[in-house]
């Protein structure tokens, strides 16, 4: 009978679909070797605890800039907005509340929610020019309040007098970094869980449907505005936990949490790891940071400089060839890797 | 009141100039450059230097501040911007910032991080009165002068061949080339002349304005609003634009000092918000 | 009963050109309709208004007798209407099984889950592969859509709209720039379609729209120009002067 065989063939047909969107979310094993690599890091360095600390915090605000530019397309010119507020609100609540790092740190998301719900109608509508505009015009206008409420703030000094207490009331935050390292770690390693899960969801397959093509996304029926509300908030959340880190492990907030830079550095990262794919801000956070010590030597003040050189390079060179000639690095590098000591130099293809 | 709405029209004058080279930048290649105002600060510059290191009169040097600036637009674009018209707008943002970044340190580093000091001449200090009312000649030049010039580019675009062509470009690039008309070279003049008019800005400005090596950081976000809120097709939209934010600038901080440079974003924001296409653009 | 689709007085200006002219037009249940017309007729602005792409001038679009007339191009899609386009809009870096599993999702709600892993509700999957199969894509199921050849996207694009289960399917020149060869699947495709779906197809075709149409409605500069059984269309003196007038149909 006819329709037992097609029972049959879709019955298999089915098993091949579902086989295939399993696949695409199962752990790679570059995966699980950089996460290996990324735990022992502190263990294995441990002068280095300051420096890794960073990177972690610039690694979860690059994630957070990879979900709405690399996942839905969105331009933000002024993503340091909600770094900033995390990082503020983070320092407040210690200096005025209590040190608990936990309790700060959920309080600092929740602001960074709080103004990432409030400012993401501002991109739902209108031109790239305009998003980028509203977005910049948002971290000028926070940046300005910053400014102007130095008695709260401190002003252009910086807030002072940040105290955080110990981890689960042991671990102390001190000079060496080890607290601070493993901390930021483990917040950006749940963080990072949780974006994954969220990138392989049908929720984060439809932003890259409203990527690719957002008339065939709202003609498929998925809810084009609710969607992006929702990443936009997701991602204010994501870089207000990064700066209530850098304000917890620094103990310290200033005017630069939320200035043009910070915006304009964590966009070049994420381009220069690559968006789209979740570790393209890791990689990004990991060069620029080393970069930026290995120049602190030289130039200190004209760091910026360099970085807009990368820039100007980088968009000539075009980005694409740029990550099209590394895929095709590693991908030499894991055929070598791969091919077995046994079989000596007989290649099976 | 009357004294802040003349200060606002002068600095919303000024704004247009300044910025109507971005505006046509944006419309005819569709290029956001960020950059834009690192070639008003090099007009700037340039005047600041040439009249304090060699005493060139300030009138003198206005000119020189438009040529310098437009031949460093020129040389820009023809040897890196035009590669990148056929880019997405986000490699258009990354490389104009890249610019800026690179321009600001070399600046910083050639000249010095502090405000420039630009003597104004004599004549164009202090004020006269009109009608009782007390008009500072400063602005009233920068008023007279902007006024002349959005004359003259208002006539240029709509009653010379350059300026018909320009607007067949901008309102169709193919179908312009298809007819003919030389559309790479009127983009490198169009963006050496925007260029000019933003260093000529930044000449007559740098005393409103003031100078300093972020100028270009500083005034980014407000040339980009002139852009957003009055189009990018013609002229009169980026002029009431900028007119209107001018006059918010200077009402704002006289008569809410705590609030003054917020009146400008909200006022942004609401009109981005209610208006998303601009309050000028063409319906498409 | 209320129509499927159901138009009054649409109607849609650029500025001084009227691209829709005071159209009322009634989609039954079960249509098989075909709306033909010179080029520049105003086919597809009058399908983009249907599919809430275009804001109408003035006039009402009725779905199932609700007045959709307001409502974006997703709520109307939740509501049952679904459309082709003219030219592929499809997602290219996405394999049709992530196409048609997103569409799938969206319409059993779960579009907004950002918890569970796409792949793992069962229900989903066997509606993909049976998608799949129905419109010849088994082949191209890993497939990025921008890699598969013309007339499998095409076939694609009607796939992904079929997976939305509508009431009422507008199909944009569903074989436009489809080669030779591969046409025959786009038409049997369209030939297969259910019954109870509502179909109104545009296309320039003659052959496609005489062996397809129960009903076709000629649109001329924007407005009805006639309306009927398509041999009726076929001889009527009048269609074949606005089409010989207006050269190549």
């Amino acid at each position: 009978m006819a329709d037992a065989v097609d029972a049959a063939t879709t019955g298999s047909a089915a098993a091949r679909v579902g086989a295939t969107l399993a696949a695409a979310h199962r752990p790679r094993r570059a995966e699980i070797v950089f996460w290996l690599l990324v735990f022992v890091a502190p263990l294995a360095l441990p002068r280095h605890a300051l420096l890794g600390n960073e990177i972690a915090i610039l690694a979860l605000f690059a994630l957070s800039l990879d979900l709405i530019l690399g996942y839905a397309g969105i331009v933000s010119l002024g993503h340091a907005a909600f770094f900033g507020v995390g990082a503020y609100t983070a320092g407040l609540f210690a200096k005025h509340v209590t040190g608990d790092p936990l309790a700060g740190l959920a309080v600092a998301a929740g602001a960074a929610t709080l103004v990432g719900f409030a400012t993401s109608f501002l991109v739902l509508r209108g031109t790239d020019l305009t998003r980028l505009m509203v977005t910049l015009g948002v971290a000028l206008m926070l940046g300005e309040i910053a400014n102007r409420a130095a008695g709260i703030t401190g002003g252009a000094d910086g807030l002072q007098g940040v105290a955080i207490a110990p981890l689960f009331g042991r671990f102390a935050f001190d000079l060496t970094g080890h607290t601070a390292f493993a901390y930021s770690l483990s917040v950006l390693f749940v963080l990072f869980l949780a974006a994954r899960r969220l990138v392989h969801s049908p929720f984060g397959i439809s932003l890259r449907a409203i990527r690719d093509n957002p008339l065939r996304a709202a003609a498929i029926g998925i809810p084009v505005n609710r969607r992006l509300v929702a990443v936009y908030t997701i991602a204010a959340t994501y870089a207000g936990a990064a700066g209530a880190l850098l304000a917890q492990t620094t103990q310290f907030v200033s005017l630069d949490a939320l200035a043009f830079e910070r915006s304009a550095d964590v966009l070049l990262l994420v381009v220069i790891g690559g968006t789209g794919y979740l570790y393209g801000g890791f990689i990004g956070a990991l060069v620029f940071k080393l970069a930026q010590e290995g120049f602190a030597g030289l130039t200190p003040q004209y760091w910026h400089f360099w970085v807009g050189l990368v820039l100007v390079v980088l968009v000539l060179i075009g980005r694409d060839r740029l990550h099209g000639a590394a895929a095709r690095l590693l991908a030499r590098a894991a055929r070598a890797t791969t091919r077995s000591p046994a079989s000596g130099g007989a290649e099976t293809r | 009141m009357l004294t802040i709405l003349f200060d606002g029209v002068a600095y919303g004058m000024l704004m247009f100039v300044l910025a109507v080279g971005l505006s046509v930048t944006l419309g005819l290649m569709n290029f956001v450059n960020l950059a834009h105002g690192a070639f008003a600060m090099a007009g700037g510059y340039v005047t600041v230097v040439l009249m304090n290191r060699y005493g060139v009169p300030f009138l003198a040097c206005l000119p020189l501040a438009f040529i310098a600036a437009a031949l460093l637009g020129l040389v820009l674009e023809r040897t890196l911007y035009r590669r990148l018209y056929e880019r997405p707008h986000l490699d258009h943002v990354l490389f104009s910032i890249g610019i800026v970044f690179m321009a600001v340190a070399a600046v910083d580093w050639v000249m010095g991080s502090s405000q420039q000091n630009l003597r104004l001449p004599p004549w164009l200090s202090g004020r006269f009165d009109v009608f009782g009312v007390g008009v500072g000649r400063y602005r009233a030049f920068l008023i007279a002068v902007c006024g002349l010039l959005v004359i003259t580019l208002e006539l240029a675009v709509a009653r010379t061949r350059f300026g018909s062509r320009l607007r067949a470009a901008v309102d169709d690039r193919r179908v312009a080339r298809g007819l003919g008309i030389p559309v790479d070279t009127i983009f490198a003049a169009t963006f050496a002349v925007g260029s000019g008019l933003a260093g000529l800005g930044g000449a007559m400005g740098a005393e409103l304005l003031g100078l300093d090596p972020t100028f270009p950081l500083k005034f980014m976000i407000y040339f980009l609003i002139v852009v957003a809120v009055g189009g990018t097709s013609g002229l009169v939209g980026p002029f009431v634009a900028a007119l209107l934010l001018g006059v918010a600038d200077v009402a704002g901080k006289y008569y809410a000092p705590a609030f003054g440079a917020f009146a400008i974003y909200t006022v942004m924001i609401a009109i981005l918000l209610l208006r998303p296409q601009g309050l000028f653009a063409r319906p498409r | 009963m209320a129509a499927p689709l159901e138009t009054i007085g649409l109607c849609k200006s650029f500025g001084g050109l009227v691209a829709t002219n005071d159209v009322s037009l009634r989609l039954e249940a079960g249509a098989r309709q075909a709306l033909i017309g010179p080029n520049g007729a105003g086919k597809t602005t009058f399908v983009n208004l249907l599919a809430g792409a275009l804001p109408p001038t003035a006039g009402t679009v009725l779905l199932n007798g609700e007045d959709v007339t307001r409502m974006s191009i997703d709520q109307r899609v939740r509501r049952g209407l679904g459309r082709t386009f003219q030219i592929n809009q499809l997602f290219g870096s996405m394999t049709p099984v992530e196409t048609l599993g997103l569409a799938v999702s969206e319409r059993m709600g779960r579009g907004g889950d950002g918890w569970r892993s796409a792949g793992t509700d069962a229900r989903v999957v066997a509606e993909i592969a049976a998608i799949a199969s129905r419109f010849g894509l088994d082949e191209s199921l890993d497939v990025p859509a921008a890699a598969l050849p013309y007339g499998k996207q095409r076939l694609l694009e009607i796939a992904v709209t079929f997976a939305c289960r509508p009431r009422v399917l507008l199909l944009d020149e569903p074989a436009a720039g489809v080669p030779e060869t591969e046409r025959h699947e786009i038409l049997a495709a369209v030939a297969a379609l259910p019954r109870e779906v509502a179909v109104l197809l545009i296309e320039h075709d003659m052959d496609l729209v005489f062996s397809f149409a129960e009903r076709v409605t000629v649109m001329v500069d924007g407005a009805i120009y006639a309306d009927g059984p398509p041999d009726v269309i076929a001889r009527d003196p009048r269609v074949r002067a606005v089409y010989l007038g207006e050269g190549d149909g």
